[in-house]
């Protein structure tokens, strides 16, 4: 690796300002599973490496005052999978987070440093996606909020200025009749990238007949995850049967922008984003309903 | 030589700890980068990032100057070679193409030759210095397709090369190496006999062996100019021929310290980084040590071929075969040596059929130079052979297993290189597989398909050297010089205990340097336990004779008059004059002369190995992903001398097979660039892609062998990706002849995905 | 000026100080720095986990954490396992079970086996494969390796109730 600096700063505006100094030639080390392979690699050569883990508003998993979860960016995925709340609320963040890397690398790997990766194929961003998370992102000029879906802006690419960091993810407070599922395909059962993956977060009439609304999210199917717009605003009103299900896949997938690179081919992968669509949102609307999925 | 010992055996047979097991489980074992010497240095590689092209400048002056560097090399600082060929039993190799592929000199033929090496204080500085290096290169089109290759107006990769073939070498360049062809009985005129006829073609990919630990070496010269070599390798006599041509220095001037080595399967038996080691050691005066990174290993090692077979096979409506017509063009790599002949001979060895024609080609291509990968060549020509069986046995509706069974070789059948085979265990491994609890488990549901294939492999012989030194204890020490890839110095120590009658706790084997032992080819072929399990057994044989000498002494009768039986020496004319071995040890060995033997042998006798499995999937319609539901492994081993470490080969190769099956292959683009030189997207097995590996171990002893071994450790990684092929053939409806059958490929041909 | 910075960590349960520079991984230092050569480098990167170590009571690659972040940490690695030359369960498991070849993973999947029996002392067969995805091994097919720490699961089980949780 080429000679690099390491900090490891104790609060956030010791971090901005350290930021701030350093105009863009700083990366943020959270679990490092990504940032120090690229590191080694040379594909990014950062000066300094910005290390997280010591700032307790990114290492903190804590109650939001509207009921909802507020999750440190750089917490470990395993400690997230983990904790009571977040499986009994988000089960779907748990079913993505849990899939990214194996054992070791879910003591390390974080969601900030998933989302802000900006990997097209990241397993965790479309499920935050259709959970409606949101970024709160902290820098020079202080505060502010993204929505999740907001932060990729190309392969590799976020959208926080030199002097910003993600600090935490926030939830919101679970929706009466709503759940979310995500599955992603991979060729082997462990270990991958994904070839496609998708969340979709459903919330159903309180007798679960008709859909009132939805979120679909797909990624690996272009340069960045995306939200299958309109697929997702055709569910307002439809009934809940397979047949609404194959129909919202279909146009899911008819919204992918696959390509053609080694881990997959565009007809694969635009295939992949409706069967995967169709899975999800039956185990979505099947969590909904109250049994277990 | 005969089978003198017969079952039931005292050791033989038993399970007992592995002796190098202790280090292994705690961390201790010192593997190849594990070396470290006292002013070592660490040494990086400058690669080529191009497939194709001369090379016309090299600039070190940067690199040099960078603190913390204490050397550069380059090919300039290499000796030429000899164009001589080595044989070094997996292969055989051109030493003055070795040497240009451990340093590139004029030409680089694939993205990651090496051109020019640097050694410094630490890995990091090195890799920094090598950025440092400026190369200026003339491009030039790559090649790297075999078919392309052979085609006339393909840019060549070397201008001299003529085609060698049984008409002589050919007039003009070509890529094509080599061309062979076997030939018997009269094809055409089988196929006019045949009622059913198959014609398939047949695509595989270039694969790697995938061993964990990446090559690493560390070379140190004394001030008096003996080089000695550390490296995990599978054969340190290999290293040391390699290193002795290379580097244009006297054998008795390098010894070679094999390491315990992390996997090698074939692709640690040539060399790439102990020359280079070597020469920056001499620059700086230092111990340097190498290690690959695991892109360099992918890069720059020795994968296996990548494969075009066509086979055609025609039988006749009773269910026998009647011709084969076997056409098999495999990439070589950068340089001549792709395992197509022995694909050539292995192909069609499990049947007996009177007329036949094997057409093999070795190409050159702008890939890494090949290397042997278990079984080398064998996979792929199965790959292609068993599915062709599969689809004769099913369009005459007979039971794939038992179509085999009515055609196979037997003793005597005229096997591979026209020889008939001696005693071997095909038709047994058929059985025990149409008899198997698996075989006989119905495979229910949909998209599920269980599929057969059977396989043959070779077993070398070649030259082994021990030495067995018996303590004042009388325990004894077994000093061998195959380096233990699987578990063979166990099952060497197992047949020396039983040669001698003694406990396998009496017997400690360790794995010696080129200074300390006779010659020993390398451990691959599946020799091991065979060929250097007969040395064992005449060294044993021959501390028995001693032995019993010094107790014809010590009780005063002649030594005619002694038998040695299960581990007791016993006077026949006095049975109170009787003792064990370690009795009597402790009574001779205090005075007198050191009891020391020696064997020495070129192993002869080999016995053929085969294997049959049994696969059953299920393939995910909607994704194409294959799920192995349960997989049986039944082969041939002769003798088991270690059960366990029987079964270790059985599903290690296995397993290997089911990665070459559904997910390994290199990516390459245009330009000749591996786009997937990791773990993460060069797919092997995890323990989450596989079940439990099911084991049937057929026992047909070897009768020219002490103890009826045959080699167990490359024939079971032939039939499984044919086994796997055709059972999803069978869950799917389609028959999948490219390799790997990855959910992309299965997806493309079964809904026409394109 | 030197790059080089100060760490103190517990490894093994000893308390040890060493220097490195920032791009130095934990790997890197406990090899070349420290001598604890038990774990190895196989990808550098994350995806065989043989150079895994169990930090905090966290199974990690020790190829992804930088030396410095060791800071303070407890780490435990391979040579750490055995006790005053008793082996623990797990490696007897191994040794028993011919779990091991060329024996390059081993450490690796040792130290992973132990993180997961630590905490999951009942795993089912599917579960350990699971957990044991992140570790390569290219030698036993991983048959062997499965069925030793389903052994050693049941082996430290036992142990735990004779000894009443002494142990």
């Amino acid at each position: 690796m080429h000679q690099i600096e390491y900090a490891a700063p104790g609060t956030l505006a010791a971090a901005v300002a350290l930021l701030g100094e350093r105009r863009g030639s700083a990366s943020i080390l959270a679990g490092g599973t990504d940032i120090i392979v690229q590191a080694r690699e040379g594909r990014r050569r950062p000066a300094l490496l910005l290390d997280v883990k010591k700032i307790p508003e990114l290492t903190s998993i804590r109650t939001a005052a509207d009921g909802g979860l507020i999750i440190g960016a750089a917490v470990p995925c395993a400690r997230l999978c983990a904790h009571g709340d977040v499986a009994r609320l988000y089960p779907a963040l748990i079913e993505a987070a849990g899939l990214i890397g194996g054992t070791a690398i879910q003591s390390r790997a974080s969601l900030g440093g998933n989302l802000c990766n900006a990997s097209p194929a990241a397993d965790s961003i479309p499920a935050l996606m259709a959970l409606g998370a949101v970024c709160e992102i902290a820098g020079a000029t202080g505060t502010r909020e993204l929505p999740a879906g907001e932060m990729c802006t190309g392969p590799g690419a976020n959208a926080l200025r030199e002097d910003e960091l993600l600090v935490a993810l926030r939830l919101p407070p679970p929706v009466a009749n709503s759940a979310a599922a995500f599955e992603r395909f991979t060729p082997r059962n462990e270990m991958d990238i994904a070839v496609c993956n998708c969340a979709a977060g459903v919330t159903l009439s309180a007798d679960g007949a008709t859909f009132i609304s939805g979120r679909i999210a797909l990624g690996a199917v272009g340069p960045t995850p995306l939200l299958a717009e309109e697929a997702s605003a055709a569910l307002a009103g439809k009934p809940v049967t397979s047949s609404t299900i194959k129909q919202i896949a279909g146009m899911a997938a008819a919204a992918a922008r696959p390509i053609t690179d080694m881990r997959g081919s565009a007809a694969q992968r635009r295939h992949l984003a409706e069967v995967l669509t169709r899975r999800v949102m039956e185990r979505a609307v099947a969590r909904a309903k109250g049994a277990q999925a | 030589m005969t089978t003198e010992h017969k079952a039931p055996y005292r050791v033989i047979g038993t399970r007992p700890l592995r002796p190098d097991g202790a280090d292994k489980v705690t961390g201790k074992a010192q593997f190849g980068a594990d070396i470290r010497l006292s002013g070592m240095l660490y040494g990086r590689i400058k690669r080529s990032p191009h497939a194709h092209a001369r090379i016309k400048r090299v600039d070190v002056s940067r690199a040099a100057a960078l603190p913390g560097v204490h050397a550069v090399v380059t090919a300039a600082d290499l000796p030429g070679a000899e164009d001589r060929v080595a044989e070094l039993g997996e292969g055989s190799v051109n030493m003055r193409e070795l040497s240009g592929n451990v340093l590139a000199h004029d030409k680089v033929l694939y993205r990651g030759h090496a051109i020019a090496a640097v050694a410094a204080v630490d890995a990091h500085v090195a890799g920094q210095a090598v950025d440092l290096i400026e190369v200026e290169y003339e491009l030039l089109p790559p090649v790297l397709d075999a078919r392309d290759a052979m085609r006339p107006e393909a840019p060549l990769l070397d201008k001299n090369r003529r085609t060698r073939s049984m008409a002589g070498p050919a007039d003009g360049p070509s890529n094509v190496a080599a061309h062979y062809q076997f030939i018997s009985g009269d094809p055409e005129e089988g196929f006019a006999e045949a009622d059913v006829v198959v014609e398939r073609e047949f695509a595989t990919r270039m694969v790697h062996q995938g061993y964990i630990e990446p090559h690493a070496a560390t070379a140190s010269w004394s001030s008096d100019g003996q080089l000695t070599v550390w490296t995990c390798t599978q054969g340190a006599f290999a290293v040391r021929d390699q290193c002795v041509a290379i580097l244009d220095i006297p054998v008795s001037k390098i010894r070679v310290i094999p390491t315990e080595i992390g996997g090698g399967f074939g692709g640690k038996t040539i060399v790439y980084l102990e020359p280079v080691a070597a020469l920056l050691a001499k620059r700086t005066g230092r111990p340097v040590k190498l290690q690959m990174d695991r892109s360099e290993v992918f890069e720059a090692t020795g994968p296996t071929s990548g494969v075009n077979a066509r086979v055609r096979m025609g039988a006749t409506r009773e269910g026998r075969i009647v011709a084969a017509d076997v056409e098999l063009i495999y990439e070589a790599g950068a340089y001549p040596g792709s395992p197509v002949m022995a694909a050539c001979m292995t192909a069609l060895a499990p049947y007996e059929i009177a007329n036949t024609k094997v057409d093999g080609y070795d190409v050159v291509v702008n890939k890494p130079k090949v290397a042997a990968y278990r079984a080398p060549g064998a996979p792929a020509a199965a790959f292609a052979v068993e599915q062709v069986v599969d689809e004769l046995a099913e369009k005459l509706d007979i039971d794939p297993l038992r179509f085999r069974l009515a055609n196979t070789s037997r003793e005597g059948t005229r096997g591979p290189g026209g020889r008939p085979f001696p005693r071997i265990g095909h038709e047994e491994c058929l059985e025990a597989a149409l008899s198997s609890p698996h075989y006989n488990t119905p495979l229910e549901g949909p998209s599920r398909g269980r599929g057969v294939a059977t396989g043959f492999w070779f077993n070398g012989g070649m030259r082994s050297s021990v030495t067995v030194i018996v303590n004042a204890d009388g325990s004894v020490s077994l000093v061998e010089g195959s380096t233990d890839i699987g578990g063979s110095r166990a099952a060497l120590a197992m047949q020396l205990a039983e040669t001698l009658g003694v406990g396998i706790d009496d017997v400690r084997p360790s794995v010696a340097d080129t200074d300390a032992v006779g010659y020993n080819d390398v451990t691959g072929g599946s020799r091991v336990t065979f060929a250097t399990g007969i040395a064992v057994h005449e060294a044993g044989m021959e501390v028995r004779r001693q032995m019993t000498e010094r107790a014809a002494a010590h009780w005063h009768v002649p030594a005619s008059d002694i038998t040695y039986e299960d581990g007791r020496l016993t006077c026949t004319s006095d049975a109170q004059k009787s003792a064990t071995f370690r009795e009597m040890a402790l009574q001779v060995l205090r005075t007198g002369e050191p009891l020391v033997a020696t064997g020495s042998i070129v192993g002869r006798g080999v016995g053929a190995a085969f294997s049959t499995q049994i696969a059953d999937v299920e393939v995910d319609p909607e994704t194409g992903k294959v799920q192995i539901l349960r997989y049986t492994v039944v082969q041939d081993v002769g003798t088991a001398i270690h059960p366990a470490y029987v079964e270790g080969q059985m599903q290690g190769g296995a397993v290997q097979g089911i990665g070459w099956a559904l997910n390994e292959e290199y990516c390459y683009d245009d330009q000749g660039r591996m786009a997937n030189a990791s773990f993460l997207d060069y797919r092997m097995p995890t323990a989450l892609d596989v079940p439990m590996i099911d084991t049937i171990i057929v026992e047909v002893p070897n009768p020219r062998h002490p103890f009826g071994v045959r080699g167990v450790g490359e024939v079971p990684i032939v039939p499984p990706l044919a086994a796997i092929a055709n059972a999803v053939y069978r869950a799917t409806g389609v028959r999948q002849t490219q390799l790997p059958m990855s959910p992309r490929r299965i997806l493309e041909t079964t809904l026409g995905l394109s | 000026m030197s790059t080089r910075t100060q760490v103190g960590a517990r490894i093994n349960g000893e308390d040890t100080e060493f220097l490195c520079e920032p791009r130095q991984s934990l790997l890197e230092v406990l090899r070349e720095g420290l001598g604890l050569t038990g774990s190895k480098e196989g990808c550098n990167n994350g995806n065989c986990g043989a150079c895994n170590v169990i930090m905090d009571g966290s199974l990690v690659n020790s190829c992804l954490v930088l030396a410095v972040e060791a800071e303070g940490r407890e780490i435990q690695t391979i040579e750490g396992l055995a006790s005053g030359g008793a082996l623990h369960p797990i490696q007897h498991a191994f040794l028993e079970g011919a779990a091991l070849q060329c024996g390059i993973c081993t450490p690796g999947f040792i130290m992973s086996a132990k993180a997961l029996l630590d905490h999951e002392p009942e795993p089912t067969e599917e579960r350990v494969r699971r957990w044991l995805a992140g570790n390569l091994c290219r030698c036993t097919g991983y048959d062997k390796i499965v069925r030793a720490v389903l052994d050693s699961s049941v082996q430290m089980r036992d142990t735990a109730r004779s000894d009443g949780g002494r142990s």
